[in-house]
């Protein structure tokens, strides 16, 4: 099966007054038509720039500075203002993580999601009316025809994302880029949402990559976990592989803290320490400082090693013959 | 005069968050007609608080007798005069009368033209307001375009060229930019008249200059004159809302739905920042207005500002007590109009009326 | 990540903008000249002794009889215009900074009272500023200058009251913000800390916003001083302030003898913008939106 996406050794940069933060540095992945992964780490890992990055949405003063990243065959590092706009919204879409911020406060949900269907196509009001009444329905909003006259603040946190999902989906995507859609709502909200996703993706065959910090969310819906830290994959597999044998310590450590995994009335266990700064990285393993295996070794860079999409960066990794 | 900048931070607050109000302005609660009620009587006793200030304080300027009469006037001719202008009167006899006759639409006459105040005004004021009107509208229409460039692009040179621009406009004195441009454009290059209004035609029985050739080439320099400042505002406004809201995850959104810059820019931004703009057009109507006092002096321009002046200078205090009114009325009238814009403007005070 | 102190690092930020830093050295260096201009201004323009008629309205570079050089000419009296502009700087800059500190007083402290009475007070009198600054500054620095007369200190009560609201509603905004805080809370409840906590935390706080304020009133004042001159209103004929030099020579100005209005006006432009410049940065400085 041929990759839908094809990311190479992708790196994006922010000059800042302070350095270059390396917020991507080198990252790697492919995704197949229809294929769910998820994009796992702390924030700061660079995961949601890594989801900007794709679809060339990196503001100032962030830049993408090497690798490449090709989309349906067609490689979108360097593609023409016009042509990537086009691919926008029609063939790539994405969703942010607060609803409230980025849907227009003073245009109404029909304005907005003509706005987005006339960026794509020549189309009349009573058709674009239908078709955003049709996906707004899909997304589980009810009576979707009046919705349609409501602005933004009239509607909850859960609706508003689901009206900004329902934007994205709007012209049929392959491939949705979701940053973190879930972390603002409610828990139960959260929950109906990711079962929609997943059934919508599924039904039109739409790709996924779901970024979180949440390991539990990811498992719910991914085939494939992808493990971000400081700008780097450090772990891949799929989700049965990562869960149930990570490699890495830092994914055992990100396991070990999950509530759901604890053992009841036992501390949960915490990571010591915190990310280093991405402007001025340690030699080597960005993990080592936190690492209770580090070796003098880990002062080196550890290469992603692996094969078969299951993938590990660290000299130590866990479940190796000591 | 630069309150611009306060105004402006505080203009900029309301993009985001509704609940923040401008001075003088409150929130709808309620039905219409209670808030109408409520900003009317609101409205009165400022007015009456104003006009309390501006006549105690106008009736403090020296002595109008000597402005009335020649220096040779006999004793018995200063006594009759005071008398019948009510001056001998103590001070809040007079204010009480003033209140009286001013509920009667009374303004009293004015010392030097002997006229009643309110058609002296009256007829001064078209030439005010359509220089006023002029000079506002052309900074908006061509402030705000510039000024969202500038906040569109804020490293180019154009955004830069534009800035310096404002910057200037904001900085130099109106005063100073009227002798500069009768400098260049009257004295040096001869192209447009130092001063006067020029040959008016008739609109519903008020002589207008915008209606002739004549009068537009009379118009043009006081109109730039005065627009310079609100130009420059307008600018900084919508360069400041642009790159605020360039920066939110709004415009982020649409442009990962594949909207194009021109269609961001002219259907999310310009409606996110026209809640701004339209206060600021509003309100910078009413200081316009204020302003036309040194536009008019300068350029000779017959309007009310040009009046004030010469009441200051000639101490005609009707006409001044009668200005400071109508100001106060159109500060109080403008600041409700524009809490009906941003109503109609802003959906979620819409809301909030509906509650 | 130089400097150790936040002043220190504020300044480190501050000179990277070479317009800004070029406005700030101009600012200081026309403060200078101004305090020094009766040692170096060629003439003394208030001692009517050294005037002479013959030499009235003479074009930039002409010798006078006095056999000196007036490198910007002479106005209607005579005067070496390069000396009344010098004069005429330390006027307004007096002016101007004096209504400044007097307005950032009574405003800060209004506003700041305001914000820690709450309640009745605090409404009557943020209702009272809403009110003054819905009104133009101009039109109340105008009817004041009239009713109050003539002179210096005139002059500056009818600029502070005209500009002091702009500071309370800062002041009060910045203030509010921080009693909000919990640890304001907390120690405002505690009668032997309160005092600490205003002038430790509160204070400090509120400043910047407040300073930025100034440095754009202190233009105003300045600029608002020059408009009243010019409409007559400003200070006495005896000394004139950049503003009354420029009235002087509107109506000569017609006749093409541009300089007696025009280098009075340059050297007013120059300060103004300068000053704003430097407020300029320093507002974009302390604005956190707008920094990577």
């Amino acid at each position: 099966m041929t990759a839908l996406l094809e990311v190479r050794d992708l790196a994006t940069h922010f000059a800042t007054r302070t350095g270059v933060v390396r917020a991507v540095d080198g990252v790697t992945l492919s995704l197949a038509p229809g294929e769910i992964i998820g994009l796992v780490g702390e924030s700061g890992s660079g995961k949601s720039v890594t989801g900007f990055s794709i679809l060339g949405l990196v503001d100032p003063p962030g830049r993408i500075v090497r690798g490449s990243v090709r989309f349906e065959g067609r490689e979108l590092v360097g593609l023409p203002h016009g042509e990537l706009r086009s691919l926008r919204g029609r063939r790539i879409a994405m969703v942010f993580q607060d609803p409230s911020a980025t849907l227009n406060p003073v245009l109404t949900i029909l304005d907005q999601m003509r706005l987005a269907l006339e960026a794509h196509e020549r189309i009349g009001k009573a058709a674009a009316r239908a078709r955003a009444a049709e996906i707004l329905t899909r997304v589980g909003i009810p009576d979707a025809g009046r919705r349609l006259d409501s602005y933004p603040h009239q509607l909850s946190g859960g609706m508003r994302q689901r009206v900004a999902i329902a934007i994205a989906l709007l012209n049929r995507p392959a491939l949705v880029v979701c940053d973190e859609p879930t972390t603002a709502l409610d828990v139960s909200i959260q929950a109906q949402i990711l079962a929609e996703m997943k059934s919508l993706a599924r039904e039109s065959g739409t790709a996924l990559i779901w970024i979180s910090h949440d390991l539990s969310t990811v498992s719910a819906l991914a085939s494939r976990i992808l493990v971000m830290y400081a700008g780097r994959v450090v772990e891949e597999g799929t989700v049965g592989d990562v869960l149930s044998a990570p490699r890495h310590p830092y994914t055992r450590g990100l396991l070990d803290s999950l509530p759901s995994l604890a053992t009841p009335g036992q501390d949960l266990r915490q990571i010591p320490g915190a990310m280093p700064s991405l402007s001025d990285p340690p030699p080597g393993c960005a993990f080592a400082p936190r690492c209770a295996h580090a070796v003098d070794a880990c002062t080196a860079m550890p290469d992603l090693v692996g094969a078969g999409g299951r993938g590990v960066r660290c000299h130590r990794p866990l479940g190796d013959a000591p | 005069m630069r309150e611009a900048t306060v105004k402006m931070s505080v203009l900029l607050g309301t993009i985001f968050n509704p609940a923040r109000r401008l001075p003088g302005g409150q929130a709808f609660d309620g039905d219409m007609l209670g808030y109408f009620l409520q900003r009317l009587a609101q409205a009165l006793v400022v007015m009456l608080v104003i006009s309390a200030l501006v006549f105690a304080g106008v009736y403090g300027i020296g002595n109008p007798i000597d402005v009335l009469l020649s220096p040779d006037a006999t004793q018995a001719i200063r006594e009759a005069t005071i008398k019948a202008y009510g001056l001998d009167q103590p001070l809040w006899v007079q204010y009480r009368d003033f209140l009286l006759r001013l509920a009667a639409g009374d303004f009293g006459r004015s010392f030097v033209f002997n006229m009643p105040v309110l058609e002296l005004i009256l007829s001064r004021l078209p030439a005010t307001l359509e220089l006023t009107l002029l000079a506002v509208f052309g900074a908006t229409f061509a402030g705000v375009p510039l000024g969202m460039y500038a906040g569109y692009r804020p490293d180019g040179i154009a955004a830069r060229a534009i800035m310096a621009f404002s910057v200037l406009g904001f900085s130099v004195p109106t005063f100073w930019i009227g002798l500069v441009l009768i400098l260049t454009f009257a004295v040096t290059l001869g192209w447009l008249p130092a001063g006067g209004r020029g040959e008016t035609a008739d609109l519903f029985g008020v002589p207008f200059s915008f209606l002739t050739l004549d009068g537009w080439s009379y118009l043009a320099l006081p109109a730039l004159n005065l627009s310079l400042f609100k130009f420059a505002m307008m600018v900084r406004l919508a360069r400041a809302g642009t790159r605020e809201t360039m920066l939110g995850d709004a415009v982020k959104f649409a442009r990962a739905a594949g909207e194009s810059e021109w269609t961001i820019l002219h259907r999310h931004v310009l409606r996110l920042i026209a809640i701004p703009i339209v206060t600021v057009f509003g309100l910078e109507f009413g200081s316009t207005l204020a302003f036309a006092v040194v536009t008019e002096t300068i350029f000779s321009w017959p309007g009310v500002g040009k009046l004030i002046i010469d009441s200051i200078s000639s101490l005609d205090r009707p006409v001044m007590v009668a200005y400071l009114m109508l100001v106060a009325f159109l500060f109080i009238l403008i600041n409700f109009l524009v809490d009906i814009a941003y109503a109609a403007l802003d959906p979620r005070l819409r809301a909030a009326r509906a509650r | 990540m130089n400097g150790n102190s936040p002043l220190l690092r504020f300044w480190d930020e501050f000179v990277e903008n070479r317009v800004a830093l070029a406005a700030f050295l101009l600012v200081v260096a026309i403060v200078g000249i101004a305090a020094l201009a009766p040692i170096v201004a060629p003439q003394d323009p208030y001692d009517l002794a050294s005037l002479a008629l013959a030499d009235a309205r003479r074009p930039p570079g002409f010798v006078g009889s006095k056999g000196f050089t007036h490198w910007l000419g002479t106005d209607a009296q005579g005067r070496d215009l390069l000396s009344a502009i010098l004069y005429g700087l330390r006027v307004s800059l007096q002016v101007g900074l004096a209504a400044g500190a007097f307005a950032f007083a009574v405003g800060a402290t209004l506003g700041a009272v305001a914000a820690f009475a709450g309640g009745r007070t605090e409404s009557f009198i943020m209702r009272f500023i809403d009110l003054q600054l819905s009104f133009p500054a101009i039109l109340l620095a105008l009817v004041l200058a009239a009713v109050l007369g003539q002179g210096k200190w005139q002059l500056v009560t009818a600029l502070v009251t005209a500009q002091y609201a702009y500071f309370a509603r800062t002041a009060h905004g910045a203030a509010a913000a921080e009693r909000a805080k919990d640890y304001v809370m907390a120690a405002l409840s505690t009668p032997l800390s309160a005092r600490r906590v205003v002038f430790r935390h509160i204070l400090p706080n509120c400043l910047p916003p407040l300073i930025v304020v100034a440095t754009v009133q202190v233009a105003n004042s300045i600029a608002l001083e020059a408009t009243l001159s010019f409409l007559g209103l400003g200070l006495p004929v005896t000394e004139p302030s950049l503003g009354m030099l420029i009235a002087n020579g509107f109506q000569y100005m017609l006749s093409g003898r541009y300089w007696i209005s025009i280098y009075p006006g340059v050297a007013l432009i120059v300060l103004i913008v300068a000053i704003n410049l430097v407020g300029d940065q320093i507002r974009d400085q302390l604005n956190p939106r707008l920094r990577r």
